[in-house]
């Protein structure tokens, strides 16, 4: 196994300007030794993929409270696929209502962090599912 | 204040007094190695007259509603009148926030507060590609002077006060205001409330920018002119810790960022020829109540004695009004937890009790879910009943400023006013606020990390999140916004354009696209454009082709 560090790309999709988590959760991933880039505010999905793509990342981290998941979530995981790179694992994290939580996995969301998350929470699941993804492309080659 | 055989002898046994604490630490040691304030301000096991032998009565605290303000801004505070109780609210469409309005105002609230969907904040109309998903969501949609003049139906503009939470397109919606208000025959200096219009903090905080600093604070130098003369009981600014606290910064950082931001847009009027007592006492303030008590508390009096001195001091104000803090508080969001969501109502009381001892104008108490959506009307009542109970019920009200006087109150309102004027002073090295917006990014981050990573060592409890755990039932009833409101509000915007005279919407963006160009006042222009129904979006592209977008730097 490479010893590459794990690429994220923190996101902040629509119009929500509140980057407190966002920015907490990418230092934090930081410290855990992960090369972090974090987009800024006000993306829409399209430049998240293009930025997501170009800096090469393994995973995206979304971050949103303004309720406007459902429309812009998805739309990150579609743009992705649409580009073939559905190898790269999609988390969100913000206010979101339980009963969204199913709807936004099955749109290809690998996992939601609602609010009280240790961020030792979400460390752990990056590296778990990057080891499993990167694991999966090395015995297909 | 204290003579100094007097001060002499309490010194003598202070010192036997922390022999015998050391003793008793000894053999029972302290909770903690150490203890601080969330700033970070160490905490004494005891606080004594040693602590403010330098404080001088009648420089230091005076009477309140008189220099510098310590106690209170007025001479006799809640006895004469109660803070006004004011809810935010707005979701939805116009009619719905309507409904919600007039829901509060039966309920024995006494001013509106609006809260406006972030295209709204934004400038965008409800059609925008951008606004995709967020209309109506975090609050009420408002594209023209028609939803205005829905959102207000059946609400006599003379006899509330109405506040608004809108910061770029500020001015735009004051003129939506000051238009409602004349059809209901009100006018414009019968009208009494509050607009955000702080532009600085949303480039430092919260985010919802739109133009570049120079011509933002252009309109707000514009708004504060134009009701100097004509709307002379509207709080022209308030000035906001509020976003800058639930970002992540400290109570100090708070205290210091929001003068700091305050300070610029003092210069900014006086340099664009205004005289500072003509608008300065029309300035408001922001703040949020956070949990740490007996700092917030002091926060707000360092608040308060800090821009009396700025103000007379520095600006050479005159007039006494313009040497007062008058601020709104609310109580802090990000303190609200998902989990075991019906404890935020003790979180939420405790705050809005610090708010009211430290000598708030107006508060908005958080209902208990909102960490989970926006809140429901039973949520939003109980928060409303909150502020009842500390008004009419437990007697605080009774009395000014009942923890004056206190040794550890007084020591820690001087430790604030001193550490957040220093920051002050680093803001003023680095050319004042709208240079430093980077720096006091960085200050705020590095706060927030700390905050979360001392909830993750255990250091910090929080109930429910690192302590007292436990299985909870979720609330049910939580406000869902109908998804089909962008549409209604799109089919209304569109209706709209058919309808309304377009050659003269044509003119009128002309007429200010012109003068945005020059140094004129663009209030008129703006009443003369809402009135003519040209959109919120329209008015606000018209200057965005004249003054071009704020490109934020990314501080990570």
């Amino acid at each position: 196994m490479s010893e590459r560090p794990i690429r994220v790309l923190v996101a902040k999709p629509g119009l929500d300007g509140h980057d407190r988590g966002a920015k907490v959760i990418a230092q934090a991933l930081r410290d855990a030794g992960m090369e972090v880039i974090y987009t800024g505010l006000r993306q829409t999905p399209e430049q998240i993929v293009e930025a997501a793509l170009q800096e090469d990342v393994q995973v995206v981290g979304l971050s949103i409270l303004s309720g406007a998941h459902m429309h812009l979530f998805p739309a990150v995981v579609e743009g992705l696929r649409a580009q073939g790179a559905d190898d790269i694992l999609v988390v969100g994290g913000g206010i979101i209502p339980d009963e969204d939580i199913p709807l936004l996995k099955e749109a290809g969301i690998a996992e939601i962090f609602g609010p009280g998350t240790p961020t030792t929470e979400i460390i752990r699941f990056i590296r778990e599912e990057v080891a499993k993804r990167t694991q999966k492309e090395e015995e297909k080659q | 204040m204290f003579e100094k055989e007097k001060l002499e002898s309490i010194r003598v046994s202070a010192k036997e007094y922390r022999e015998r604490l050391e003793a008793q630490v000894k053999k029972r040691p302290e909770r903690q190695a150490g203890f601080a304030t969330d700033s970070g301000i160490e905490i004494k096991t005891l606080y004594t007259p040693e602590d403010i032998a330098d404080l001088d009565y009648e420089r230091d605290l005076g009477f309140p509603g008189s220099y510098p303000f310590t106690r209170g801004v007025q001479p006799n505070m809640y006895r004469g009148r109660l803070w006004t109780m004011r809810q935010y609210a707005g979701f939805g469409t116009a009619e719905e926030t309507n409904a919600r309005f007039r829901y509060l105002l039966e309920q024995g609230q006494t001013g509106l507060s609006v809260a406006f969907d972030l295209p709204t904040q934004i400038g965008y109309d409800s059609d925008h590609p951008l606004a995709r998903g967020e209309v109506g969501k975090v609050g009420v949609a408002i594209d023209s002077l028609e939803d205005m003049e829905t959102l207000f139906e059946g609400i006599p503009l003379d006899k509330v006060s109405t506040s608004m939470t809108i910061n770029s397109p500020a001015a735009i919606l004051l003129a939506m205001y000051i238009a409602v208000a004349e059809k209901q025959g009100v006018t414009p200096d019968k009208l009494n409330g509050t607009i955000q219009n702080d532009i600085l903090k949303e480039y430092i905080a919260r985010g919802t920018y739109i133009f570049p600093p120079g011509p933002s604070m252009r309109l707000i130098t514009d708004v504060f002119a134009y009701c100097s003369k004509n709307v002379p009981n509207w709080n022209t600014i308030s000035i906001s810790g509020y976003h800058i606290r639930e970002a992540g910064s400290t109570a100090v950082q708070e205290v210091a960022f929001t003068l700091a931001d305050g300070i610029a847009y003092v210069q900014a009027a006086i340099d664009a020829g205004l005289n500072v007592d003509d608008f300065a006492p029309r300035l408001s303030f922001f703040f949020n109540a956070h949990l740490n008590f007996f700092e917030e508390i002091a926060k707000f009096r360092a608040a308060r004695r800090l821009w009396a001195k700025i103000m007379r001091e520095r600006f050479g104000a005159k007039n006494p009004r313009s040497w007062m803090l008058r601020f709104h508080t609310q109580t802090a969001g990000c303190s609200l937890t998902a989990q075991q969501p019906m404890v935020n109502i003790m979180r939420t009381a405790f705050e809005a009790l610090s708010a009211v001892l430290g000598g708030t104008q107006s508060l908005h108490t958080n209902s208990y879910d909102e960490a989970l959506a926006l809140p429901s009307d039973e949520s939003v009542l109980i928060a409303l009943r909150t502020q009842q109970v500390i008004g009419y019920e437990i007697g605080v009200t009774d009395t000014v400023d009942p923890l004056g006087g206190s040794y550890y109150i007084e020591s820690l309102t001087n430790e604030i006013e001193e550490k957040a004027m220093a920051y002050i002073k680093k803001i003023d090295e680095l050319g004042g606020a709208p240079e430093a917006i980077e720096f006091m990014q960085k200050e705020i981050k590095d706060s927030a990390y700390r905050y979360q990573m001392d909830i993750e060592s255990g250091k910090k409890v929080v109930i429910g999140i690192n302590k007292f755990q436990m299985e909870y039932e979720k609330p049910k009833n939580l406000l869902k916004v109908d998804p089909a409101v962008a549409e209604r509000q799109t089919a209304k915007l569109q209706a709209l354009k058919a309808r309304r005279d377009n050659q003269k919407v044509k003119q009128v963006l002309n007429n200010l696209r012109e003068a945005a160009s020059t140094k004129e006042n663009l209030m008129p222009l703006f009443i003369d454009a809402v009135k003519a129904y040209a959109t919120l979006g329209e008015i606000c592209d018209t200057l965005r082709e004249v003054f071009g977008e704020y490109r934020q730097q990314i501080v990570f």
